[in-house]
């Protein structure tokens, strides 16, 4: 809410329109277009602005207070945010934290990032959850988002991945680790190699096109399939490289990751209506019976059905059914499709990244 | 593995009365559980001495027990009811504590009864201080430094190690009784012995403190499976060091980054695993360095508490009824959220709005005691407001405190801090009191910088930079006005939750106006759901909070619909006894066919949970809110066919009714007795007319508004007289005055402008009451019930224990009256009947006499629900409120009789006796004296065949516990002195030996009544005196009627001693003799026990009309 108010509006592919003022970096002639989504998580902004898996999107925060702890070199999942826009409520004007480095806004604005605020995210949320998630776009001036808005293209067939993978390997950790992993970067989040780090990994980061003879020639002990934004069917040779994998080197995918092993099982994905964004989803794990709360963040999923009988089916979502993790029975291969590494979000499922490094143990 | 089939019978404790620390927010989780066990087939067996609390209802449990809590009567009950299970963790530290106590008596055992919710040994760790530390650090959690004590020299070489400054906190207590944080050795001496006293097993820790670090809750729950779930987080405003009971608190928490959180959210699983609560909700504390991130734990309350309350109506996710269920072997994944009726309980419940709690305290009501917050908790009662924002959601709480505030600022009061210098206001907001948040207010205001006010108060920047933003909008506002206001201006205002009372002041104009040119604008309030998942599911529970957004989710409405306004939050005077009778409206008028939709903002009543009625809307109880309410469910009416029938003011106190002629004003119809009959009872000329008319005599009085005219009255009247302000209530600044000095400077305390607060002082259309003080004279209570047809239903006639002079409120008072000759109950009833046709009461009345020499005198009418309603009810078996609810919604009493709603009273030859309780114990510099000043906090019931057992029961369930031998003391007045014989007698026939201050001594022996030792008087240098005495342990029980008034009147020593080393204590004559007649009966039989459900049944008698 600093410096001089200036009105913005947003405008959704089906015309509805939304009244907020402009934050972050929105100039008078620009305009932010991208499918617009709600995340329900009460903390952690920082981590899902900079969550690769938003490329294409326009982040809608439900809670109203955002930017209250502002922001600090830490809490950042990648090198710079890849959605197209955020909407919210209220943005702090004077954060407070003794982490904090910045405010929100100027954050924003050094990324060119745009924003929205003053916004009733609660009447857009109820919109896209009746409606669907769609393409929407926002500016200064009303035509300009009401055009942008009707030709936005939905990202459905989009290759996002594209877009946020690093363009050359690169490697994190200690050579001395007892495992070396290779991740596939379909916009891997910096927390995941935090935790393989910690597992006791060496990762070399590979780009999503990288052919699985090339990775094996790097002699993993195991291939992790990361995280990453849009319509998993689009991403290039993902698919292919993965089948190429699996039975070869052990197998751990995470989000994207599980709907790329789970197309290269010969299964297929299916779009959800708004898809799962939020730190509070319950999910059943099923060997145990245990219900683990969970970060999530995704608007594709995984259709059970379609799967080959020896996946098993290892974790599912409560709140609507959605398979949330399945392992192969025969060869060491498994995925969750929530985010065990958290970031933001709780560390009921950090466990998984152990049982990655106990199947590479074993094989 | 879902609902245990091995138990039948469950057995409940309730929390018992009313007291600063455990509030209404245990009548909320015990209601809840015990409709959820019923639901699931169990028999359920509750407990509680509390009778104005909903769950003592007989229709929430199959046996209501309305006993003293203790191992004694807990016993009698377990050996006549066997129940196979004890569900402690609903009755706040009270059920805990007698779970233990019941356990370590070996009676559990004995009668094979298994705890569920928490195992003793979870229970221990948590309560006892020194287990839980060892607890925590073992599990690698750190905590503050500390060591313990068991006295005070060993205190003070602990502190040597733990280092100052440090908090002294005791073991097993609740609401923080007898803590406080000590700077040096001195002060150490003394709250360590204040500590020691209070602890029941006189430990206490000595911690380092950490006052002016951040404080955060979570609430957690836990099943058998080990799913642990946080339900909500919550931050405090104020820094360690005010009690979280006192602190103004938020949810869910602002200040912490996601990495901190999910920190302390693994900290706090961590914690209740160690502690090991099977199944079940946790409030767990902590606190963390602003200037680290440094984390520790503080405390953990295996149980549902006074946040889980607010948790559950802040999220919506019913964390007690949740509770019970885990209690009996459901997981959370098999439980479904109610709210969305699809997802299931196992998930954390995300919001979109911001809560705010803000507490609201009685300090002007104890003089002697002072307004500064600390480690012990001291409020009585407390407000919950949403809005989308804190500004909004703070606002608003302020403005449903009903303290004169209309928010942070834009009001008159506003200018309280005006005169300070800027050193002098920072200096003053540096000390946590409840003005503080004004003071920062003011500060702000005066653009001081952020950083100051915070290096002041340690409140967080985040928070005062929203209060700046608060005052920076007001600035703003102050530049434009009504007519100039666009609609962005407008929304703008509203979202900083800016009421349109708050802008009329700001813009000197009357509301309407401003209400009027917002409206023209087209910018009105919207509602939003309360729904546990942020929109991201759909909700079928209408719970709403008014805000200012783009979208209203109202439902249309398709029946007819009823607005049933609350008690807002609980003070001294206004309790759970008036959510009682909202409650029971809301059933009653849903049973009739009604929609029924409540409006309040007190997050500890059954009133606002989201199934007590068709609707819930979380607002301020104040015209505006209220009115946009009405509004908005007429705009539902039209869209669904609806309509809006009216609104019940008459159920929730004064709160509602305050609220009457306004809402008349705008055309919203006023359900039941008519806001001018209303006002004919409360103005007091138009009612001394009435009274006149009728031929019910008053006790004579004037008016007057200085001190000549004040002496000509009482010279009039005689002496002595009572002496108040003619504009408040609940009793507040009466005093009685014996002669001519005395009601001089009664007059001139009345006199000084503000020596009641923001009341103000005398003046022409504010008066003071003088009226003749009938001495000795028996006070009597009716809650009657009228008709519109005219018939009058006598509900009952309470005859007080304590003589008239002792507000009503604090008074004991007995059913059926005990020693009223059957004459004076039928003039009391026909006077009732006249007054309740004169004011064409339209649902129920409570009428005050005193009866002086025969004659019956009528004190005041109230045509509205009574703080005895529920009292009456439990004590007959007639639910008054629901009866009420029905007629002042048109049924006919006859027609009540015919659908059973309303049966005859019980008279099985039993008698109840309602005794007050006080909260002294918190407050040891106040006089315990009892007067004309309401200021008990709650009530217990004693029920049994005989008044003398039955008034034995009433004293123990409200800790007063009478003693079967031993000496009393005794130290009268000397218009005492005669009927003090009669209990001295009673004592020692009784086998108890009395000694007494000399001059009662003398009148003792003239009499002929032993005196065993005559005391020296406070202070003298011969001999031991009163206080040393009692401090000795050498007392059982106290008499002690006041000479003069005053808080350094004589014998004020003598109370508090009393008070400190909880020694039974009377302060009239009455009480003593009634004590006698308890003692000798509980000493020669054994009190019953029985279920209200079985007196109920008894002796069924025609309903006289
Ligand atoms: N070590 C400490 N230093 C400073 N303040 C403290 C400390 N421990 C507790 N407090 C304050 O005292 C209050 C009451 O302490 P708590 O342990 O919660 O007791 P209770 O059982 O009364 O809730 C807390 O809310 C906090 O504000
Ligand atoms: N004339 C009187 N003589 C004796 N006691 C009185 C008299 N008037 C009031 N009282 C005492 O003061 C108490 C409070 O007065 P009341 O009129 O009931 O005020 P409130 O509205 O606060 O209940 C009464 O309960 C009664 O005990
Ligand atoms: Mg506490
Ligand atoms: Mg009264």
């Amino acid at each position: 809410m600093s410096g001089a108010l200036r009105e913005a509006v947003l405008v959704l592919a089906d015309g509805t329109t939304f009244e907020g003022e402009a934050i972050g970096w929105l100039p008078d002639d620009e305009v932010a277009t991208g499918e617009v989504v709600f995340n329900t998580a009460l903390s952690g902004y920082q981590e899902i602005i900079t969550d690769p898996s938003y490329a294409g999107q326009v982040i809608t925060f439900t809670y109203p207070h955002i930017g209250n702890y502002g922001v600090n070199p830490d809490d950042v999942e990648s090198r710079a945010p890849a959605c197209r826009g955020v909407i919210l409520r209220d943005i702090a004007r004077r954060p407070s934290n003794w982490r904090a480095t910045d405010d929100l806004d100027t954050f924003l604005r050094r990324h060119r990032l745009a924003g929205l605020a003053g916004v009733d995210t609660r009447r857009l949320t109820r919109h896209i959850r009746e409606a669907g998630a769609m393409p929407g776009a926002f500016a200064l001036d009303e035509t300009a988002a009401r055009t942008a808005a009707a030709d936005a293209a939905p990202t459905d067939g989009v290759d996002l991945v594209a877009q946020v993978t690093t363009p050359a390997a690169y490697t994190v950790g200690d050579a001395a680790a007892p495992f070396l992993v290779v991740a596939y970067d379909f916009g891997i989040k910096t927390t995941i190699l935090r935790h393989l780090e910690a597992a006791g990994c060496q990762i070399e980061v590979v780009p999503a096109s990288t052919p699985a003879a090339d990775v094996l020639a790097r002699e993993p002990d195991g291939v992790f399939l990361s995280n990453g934004p849009g319509d998993p069917a689009a991403v290039a040779g993902g698919a292919a490289n993965v089948a190429a994998l699996v039975g070869e080197v052990p197998v751990f995918g995470i989000c994207l990751g599980q709907q790329v092993l789970g197309l290269a099982l010969g299964g297929h994905t299916f779009k959800l209506p708004f898809g799962h964004h939020g730190a509070n989803h319950p999910v059943r794990h099923e060997a145990t019976g245990r219900v683990e709360i969970t970060s999530q963040n995704h608007n594709y999923a995984v259709d059970v059905d379609s799967l080959p009988a020896h996946v098993e089916l290892t974790h599912v979502n409560l709140n609507d059914g959605v398979v949330e993790g399945f392992r192969l029975r025969d060869v060491p291969a498994f995925a969750v499709q929530y985010h065990p590494e958290a970031g933001p979000g709780p560390h009921d499922a950090t466990y998984l990244f152990d049982e990655f490094t106990a199947l590479m143990a074993e094989s | 593995m879902p609902r245990r089939d091995d138990l039948d019978t469950i057995l409940i404790i309730g929390s018992g009365p009313i007291v600063i620390g455990q509030a209404c927010e245990f009548d909320y989780s015990g209601t809840q559980a015990c409709r959820v066990l019923r639901a699931e087939r169990y028999r359920v067996v509750l407990v509680n001495s509390n009778p104005a609390t909903i769950m003592t209802d007989p229709e929430f449990a199959d046996a209501t027990y309305v006993e003293p809590l203790d191992v004694p009567s807990l016993t009698r009950i377990i050996e006549k009811e066997r129940p196979d299970a004890l569900l402690p963790t609903l009755g706040g530290q009270t059920a805990l504590n007698l779970a233990v106590a019941l356990d370590e008596a070996g009676v559990l055992e004995r009668s094979g009864v298994e705890l569920i919710g928490a195992s003793i040994e979870a229970i221990r760790t948590a309560e006892d201080r020194s287990r839980f530390k060892a607890a925590m650090t073992e599990i690698g959690l750190s905590v503050p430094r500390s060591g313990f004590a068991y006295g005070v020299d060993e205190a003070l070489v602990v502190a040597e190690e733990v280092g100052y400054p440090l908090i002294v906190r005791p073991s097993f207590i609740l609401g923080g009784g007898g803590t406080g944080i000590a700077h040096d050795v001195d002060s150490l001496r003394e709250i360590a012995t204040r500590g020691l006293a209070a602890s029941p097993v006189s430990e206490i820790l000595l911690e380092q403190s950490v006052a002016g670090w951040k404080e955060y809750e979570l609430e957690v729950m836990r099943d058998h499976a080990d799913n642990v779930v946080v339900i909500c987080s919550i931050e405090n405003l104020d820094p360690m060091g005010v009690h979280t009971g006192d602190s103004i608190t938020v949810a869910p928490v602002q200040t912490l980054t996601d990495v901190e959180y999910q920190r302390m959210r693994d900290a706090a699983f961590a914690c209740i695993r160690r502690i090991g609560v099977d199944t079940g909700g946790s409030n767990i504390q902590f606190a963390v360095d602003p200037r680290t991130g440094e984390q520790v734990v503080i405390e953990m309350n295996p149980r549902v508490s006074r946040s889980s309350a607010l948790a559950s109506k802040a999220t919506g996710f019913p964390i007690a009824k949740i509770a019970a269920r885990l209690a009996v072997g459901y997981r959370l994944d098999e439980i479904t959220n109610d709210i969305t009726g699809e997802t299931p309980a196992s998930f954390e419940p995300t919001i979109d709005y911001v809560v705010t709690k803000f507490p609201r305290w009685a300090f002007e009501k104890l003089p002697g005691a002072s307004p500064v917050l600390g480690t012990m908790m001291q409020s009585v009662g407390e407000a919950m407001a949403i809005g989308r924002t804190f500004a909004e959601s703070l606002q608003k709480a302020i403005r449903s405190l009903e303290t004169g505030r209309f928010g942070l600022n834009c009001d008159p009061v506003e200018v309280a801090y005006d005169g300070l210098s800027d050193d002098e206001l920072v200096r003053v907001a540096a000390v946590a009191t409840p003005e503080r948040i004004f003071q920062v207010e003011a500060a702000l205001r005066r653009f001081l910088p952020v950083e100051r006010v915070h290096e002041a108060t340690d409140i967080d920047p985040w928070f005062l930079d929203q209060m700046l933003q608060i005052v920076e909008e007001r600035d703003r506002l102050g530049a434009l006005s009504a007519d100039r206001m666009t609609r962005a201006d407008w929304r703008r205002a509203k979202r900083y939750g800016f009421s349109d009372a708050q802008l009329a002041h700001l813009w000197d104009v009357d509301v309407a106006q401003v209400r009027d040119a917002r409206m023209a604008t087209g910018v009105v309030i919207t509602y939003k759901t309360v729904d546990t998942c942020a929109a991201e599911f759909e909700a079928h529970t209408p719970y709403h909070y008014g805000t200012h957004e783009d979208e209203d989710e109202l439902a249309p409405l398709t029946r007819p619909a009823i607005v049933i306004l609350g008690s807002g939050p609980n003070r001294i005077g206004q309790g759970v006894e008036f959510d009682y009778c909202c409650v029971h409206a809301a059933f009653a008028l849903r049973d009739a066919g009604y929609e029924t939709v409540m409006v309040n903002c007190n997050p500890e009543t059954v009133s606002t949970d989201y199934d007590t009625s068709d609707r819930l809307f979380f607002e301020p109880l104040t015209e505006e809110d209220v009115r946009d309410v009405c509004d908005a469910l007429s705009r539902a009416g039209t869209r669904g066919g609806g309509e809006l029938v009216g609104v019940i003011v008459g159920l929730g106190g004064q709160t509602p009714l305050k609220l009457a002629h306004a809402l008349e004003r705008v055309g919203i119809p006023v359900l039941g007795t008519s806001p001018d009959s209303i006002d004919l009872a409360e103005d007091r000329e138009r009612f001394n007319a009435l009274c006149e008319r009728l031929g019910i005599p008053q006790p004579p009085g004037g008016t007057a508004t200085g001190p000549e005219a004040a002496r000509a009255v009482a010279r009039e009247i005689g002496y002595p007289v009572l002496v108040r302000p003619s504009y408040v209530l609940g009793g507040r600044a009466m005093q009685i005055v014996y002669d001519e000095a005395a009601l001089d400077s009664a007059m001139a305390e009345l006199g000084i402008a503000g020596s009641l607060g923001r009341e103000g002082g005398l003046s022409a259309e504010r008066p003071a009451l003088i009226d003749r003080f009938l001495e000795d004279a028996i006070e009597v209570d009716v809650d009657a019930l009228r008709d519109a047809s005219g018939e009058v239903v006598i509900g009952g006639v309470m005859e007080h224990i304590e003589e008239a002079g002792v507000h009503s409120g604090d008074s004991a008072c007995a059913i059926p009256p005990p020693t009223l000759p059957p004459a004076v109950v039928v003039t009391i009833e026909a006077h009732t009947r006249a007054l309740a046709d004169a004011l064409d009461v339209r649902g129920l009345l409570n009428v005050q006499y005193a009866v002086k020499d025969g004659e019956v005198y009528v004190l005041e009418a109230n045509p509205r629900a009574s703080r005895t309603v529920p009292f009456v009810s439990k004590a007959t078996g007639v639910p008054l409120a629901k009866a009420a609810a029905r007629v002042m919604c048109g049924a006919t009493l006859a027609e009540l009789r015919d659908e059973g709603v309303l049966r005859p009273p019980a008279t099985g030859g039993h008698i109840a006796v309602k005794e007050a309780v006080l909260p002294f114990s918190r407050f040891p510099t106040v006089d315990t004296l009892l007067g004309p000043e309401m200021r008990s906090t709650g009530e217990v019931m004693g029920i049994d065949n005989s008044f003398g057992l039955a008034f034995a029961k009433s004293q123990s369930g409200a800790g007063n516990r009478l003693p079967e031998q031993g000496t009393v003391f005794m130290s009268l007045a000397d218009r005492d002195k005669p009927d003090g014989l009669l209990a001295a007698r009673r004592f020692v026939e009784l086998g108890f030996s009395v000694s007494a201050t000399a001059g009662t001594a003398a009148a003792l022996e003239d009499a002929g009544v032993p005196v065993e030792s005559v005391v020296a008087k406070v202070g003298e240098p011969v001999g031991v005196d009163a206080v040393e005495l009692i401090s000795s342990g050498k007392v059982d029980l106290v008499v002690n009627t006041p000479r003069g008034r005053g808080p350094r009147a004589d014998g004020a020593h003598i109370r508090q001693a009393a008070v400190i080393h909880r020694v039974a204590c009377v302060t009239t004559v009455a009480a003593a003799l009634a004590a006698a007649a308890g003692i000798a009966e509980a000493t020669t039989r054994e009190p019953t026990v029985r279920a209200l459900q079985e007196y109920h049944a008894d002796g069924q008698l025609r309903l006289e009309v």
